[in-house]
């Protein structure tokens, strides 16, 4: 079976996934081979993907868990916690 | 095949295949440790028990509420519900899971009060909305490497890219590509089937793809040409 560029496209999150069977995954790296395009549209999805995922993109706001474990600390000190049930 | 010691410390490849993915589906032995002692009375304990969940409650809800401080009040809420509830957790699912769980319910109930939710597209398992999710067609990709992220405007313009998703796809991105949980996971985070976190994400990353490939380019390192080389 020969696949096209489009269908490559509908792949590339369960490719990056690691998230198809091993027949489609040996026909994409096929056409992978060959397509400049496939391959471009491949590594920038998954240097987006990589990017996204680095911690200094997405961090909480300065004090959040100080002020978080603060207004636990007094929910904590007023009341117990329910004894389990069953 | 991983073969780990069972009870008595036998090497067993049937029984560790199990473990394996039931360590995956269930709550750890150490969390649920944890909390057999809070709710002994070691109260204090539920401190180092809800830490590792602070950044997805948090995205989790600042994706959901779209305002940090929102966000923040209902991420309080949700840790002091978690503790008043601990009672109440089965060990059925991740605690982690559970946790983001409750997230999810003190978002949507944020948004009921607001009036500005569609239960129709948060809660909608399979995905007919249509739209383009065609790629930007790239002839070649230079890679941007991880350091470039000091430079603070690329971190924005991930952050912008990720705000502008649509809300059922930011939810998906934001569990399973920021804070890298598994689809199992995410599916049961968001109350959706595990082929629906697929979906979404597979559209979430087209449009982050398409929206974010041609800007990033400006921020692939420069070529170094060496003597000889055209």
């Amino acid at each position: 079976m020969m696949i096209d560029c489009k269908h490559v496209w509908d792949q590339i999150s369960a490719y990056i996934d690691g998230d198809l069977d091993p027949s489609l995954r040996a026909e994409i790296d096929k056409h992978l081979e060959t397509c400049e395009i496939c391959s471009a549209v491949l590594d920038s999805t998954r240097n987006v993907v990589v990017l996204m995922a680095d911690d200094r993109v997405f961090e909480l706001p300065a004090g959040f868990s100080q002020r978080l474990h603060q207004r636990l600390d007094e929910e904590i000190t007023s009341n117990p916690p329910q004894a389990p049930t069953g | 095949m991983e073969l780990l010691p069972d009870r008595i410390g036998r090497l067993h490849p049937v029984r560790n295949a199990f473990q394996a993915f039931f360590r995956l589906t269930t709550a750890s032995q150490s969390d649920l440790d944890c909390i057999r002692r809070i709710l002994a009375g070691e109260k204090q304990l539920f401190h180092e028990l809800i830490r590792p969940c602070e950044k997805p409650i948090y995205f989790l809800l600042v994706s959901m509420l779209k305002s940090q401080a929102d966000a923040e009040d209902a991420a309080q809420e949700t840790a002091i519900k978690v503790y008043r509830n601990l009672h109440l957790f089965r060990g059925d699912s991740q605690f982690r899971t559970w946790v983001l769980s409750i997230a999810r319910n003190e978002g949507l109930a944020r948004l009921r009060k607001l009036g500005s939710l569609r239960e129709d597209s948060l809660d909608a398992d399979t995905d007919e909305q249509t739209g383009d999710y065609t790629p930007a067609v790239l002839t070649s990709w230079r890679e941007i490497p991880a350091e470039t992220l000091e430079r603070r405007e690329l971190g924005e313009m991930l952050r912008q890219a990720v705000e502008g998703l649509p809300e059922i796809y930011r939810n998906v991105v934001v569990l399973r590509d920021i804070e890298e949980m598994d689809i199992r996971e995410t599916a049961a985070a968001l109350g959706i089937s595990e082929a629906a976190v697929k979906v979404r994400l597979h559209r979430a990353r087209a449009l982050l793809q398409r929206e974010l490939a041609p800007k990033l380019k400006g921020f692939a390192p420069k070529r170094r040409w060496f003597w000889g080389r055209a």
